[in-house]
């Protein structure tokens, strides 16, 4: 009964405010967009640095069937080079750089490649001959990567050593330009959210001022006489909450899965899987700011 | 069931107390007619025994209870016990008869079928039988007035606090409704009228407490009316 007559009061106050109500529902779904979308940032962000970022300083890549460099001159990497160049790696002349080494073979590389990929369509299509053997080797200081690279380049059986930080710094810092902006955004409309939530309430009170009058004469609880209020906003709030997660994840199918991984599928992307992941935490959040700020509007305009 | 224990209640520092060391005792089922022009505390009174003020000095006690030593929260408990009529009557505009009596029973969480059983005999106590679907809009001023005791009394309070009920009513109709809170009375409740309708103060011949300025002047167990000049009023 006491639920009933709750959901009715809800009914009536969101009937009469219905355009505050939309434009309450309308902020909340842009700002939880941008909050969802520099999540989504740095779930791309963690998505590449998981695999690459803690493990790879430097990598030393073995020539393989089609390589160009003269250092490849001979063909794949022989037995004997990769031995030299492992036996050059662990010398004591290297010993003050070299942190540890790791060696990854074809079949290995694949194995990682497949994890790494595994959202991509490029996965199919790749053997394990296509991929270079290499050494993995991680450096006492990361700074000291020229060494290595003048040391291993021109060795026979090397065809690269690549210092995949700097690449994926780059990256990573555009990406997290990117998540910043977004969350710039994001609080500034949340802000927007929490006065415009604030607003709608306070009219949604003055014009129920005779209901809670009566209410409070006739001893409604606080929670009677507020529930209704707060829940209105919450209501709208998590509407827009869902409206955004829809979005993000509209967004996520069209650009990542039908657009991105296509394009661009030496990169490992997020899977639109992933933005389900944010739902819960955008609502959530959706459900607190307008259950906060509506509390603090409720007590400082409805009397109790 | 009320009671007043030198009472005074100050606004604002400057201006004169709106009730200046008011002593009084309202025993259980007693009608008292709370008399005095405009501004002389019949409305702080009531607030106060609602407990929508603080007195400033002194205690208020209802049903044996310091009201000051109730905690916010257990304040509606308090308004339970209390039904409210105004001159204005306050109905909700866009709701019936039935639903404006109901509204009291609702926001308090009583069940629907109790509310089915209970309003009804309400109205028919208030002698509104068969105006259950009637908008407030529809009905005469002494009508509107008769669902504002029905749903004051709906939730069977103790005390019945009337803040100038016929203020706005034409004297036959005013009768109609004193009849009705005189019936309230008799069932038990302890009423106090606030008014300056000296035709119905002299009709009844109950209890009346006269304030002036704050101060309680007079307090006769079958008192009349007496006009500001202090000419008797019959």
């Amino acid at each position: 009964m006491r639920l009933a007559f709750i959901l009715s009061e809800i009914g009536s106050g969101i009937r009469r405010n219905l355009s505050m109500v939309t434009s309450v529902i309308l902020v909340t779904f842009i700002s939880l967009t941008f909050v969802g979308a520099a999540g989504l940032f740095q779930l791309q962000i963690n998505q590449m640095k998981g695999y690459w970022y803690d493990r790879v300083q430097v990598t030393i890549y073995l020539c393989v069937d089609n390589s160009s460099e003269t250092s490849c001159a001979t063909g794949p990497v022989s037995e004997d080079q990769r031995a030299a160049i492992q036996a050059k790696l662990e010398s004591d002349q290297f010993a003050p750089y070299v942190d540890t080494v790791s060696y990854e073979s074809q079949d290995e590389a694949l194995g990682h490649f497949r994890d790494q990929f595994a959202n991509s369509p490029i996965v199919d299509s790749v053997t394990a001959d296509q991929l270079p053997e290499s050494f993995r080797v991680s450096l006492v200081d990361a700074e000291k990567y020229e060494v290595i690279n003048e040391a291993f380049s021109s060795e026979p059986g090397v065809d690269a050593v690549s210092d995949q930080r700097d690449f994926l710094e780059a990256i990573f810092r555009y990406m997290n330009w990117a998540s910043v902006v977004a969350l710039g955004i994001a609080g500034i409309m949340t802000f927007c959210a929490i006065l415009l939530i604030a607003t709608t309430i306070r009219l949604s009170a003055f014009s129920r001022r005779r209901e809670t009058g009566i209410m409070r004469l006739v001893g409604a609880s606080k929670a009677v006489i507020q529930l209704p209020f707060v829940l209105e906003g919450v209501i709208a709030a998590v509407i827009g909450a869902v409206l955004a997660s829809a979005t993000l994840y509209g967004a996520s199918r069209f650009l990542i899965d039908g657009w991105l991984v296509n394009t661009f599928p030496q990169t490992a992307f997020i899977s639109s899987q992933q933005v389900l992941i944010l739902v819960p935490a955008l609502i959530l959040l959706g459900a607190i700011l307008a259950g906060l700020s509506s509390l603090l509007t409720l007590r400082r305009y409805v009397k109790v | 069931m009320i009671r007043f224990d030198s009472v005074t209640k100050t606004y604002d520092q400057k201006s004169q107390p709106a009730l200046d060391g008011v002593s009084l005792d309202v025993d259980r089922g007693e009608f008292v007619f709370l008399v005095g022009a405009s501004g002389s505390g019949k409305s702080t009174f009531i607030r106060l025994v609602l407990k929508e003020d603080q007195a400033s000095k002194g205690a208020v006690y209802v049903a044996g209870q310091n009201v000051a030593n109730i905690p916010s929260w257990r304040v509606p408990r308090l308004r339970r016990g209390i039904g409210v009529v105004f001159q204005d009557f306050r109905l909700l505009p866009n709701k019936t008869v039935f639903s404006n009596v109901a509204f009291a029973m609702q926001v308090i969480g009583r069940s629907r079928a109790v509310i089915r059983e209970t309003v009804p005999d309400v109205l028919a106590t208030v002698g509104l039988e068969g105006k259950n679907n009637r908008m407030p809009h529809e009905l005469s001023g002494g009508e509107q007035q008769r669902v504002a005791i029905a749903r004051a009394i709906v939730n069977r309070p103790g005390i019945l606090l009337a803040d100038e009920p016929t203020g706005n009513l034409d004297p036959t109709t005013s009768m109609g409704i004193m009849k009705v809170l005189d019936r309230v009375n008799q069932n038990g409740t302890t009423v106090v009228m606030a008014t300056h309708d000296d035709d119905i103060v002299n009709t009844m011949r109950k209890r009346v407490v006269e304030l002036r300025s704050g101060a309680v002047v007079r307090d006769d167990a079958q008192g009349i009316y007496i006009g500001e000049t202090g000419a008797v009023v019959e």
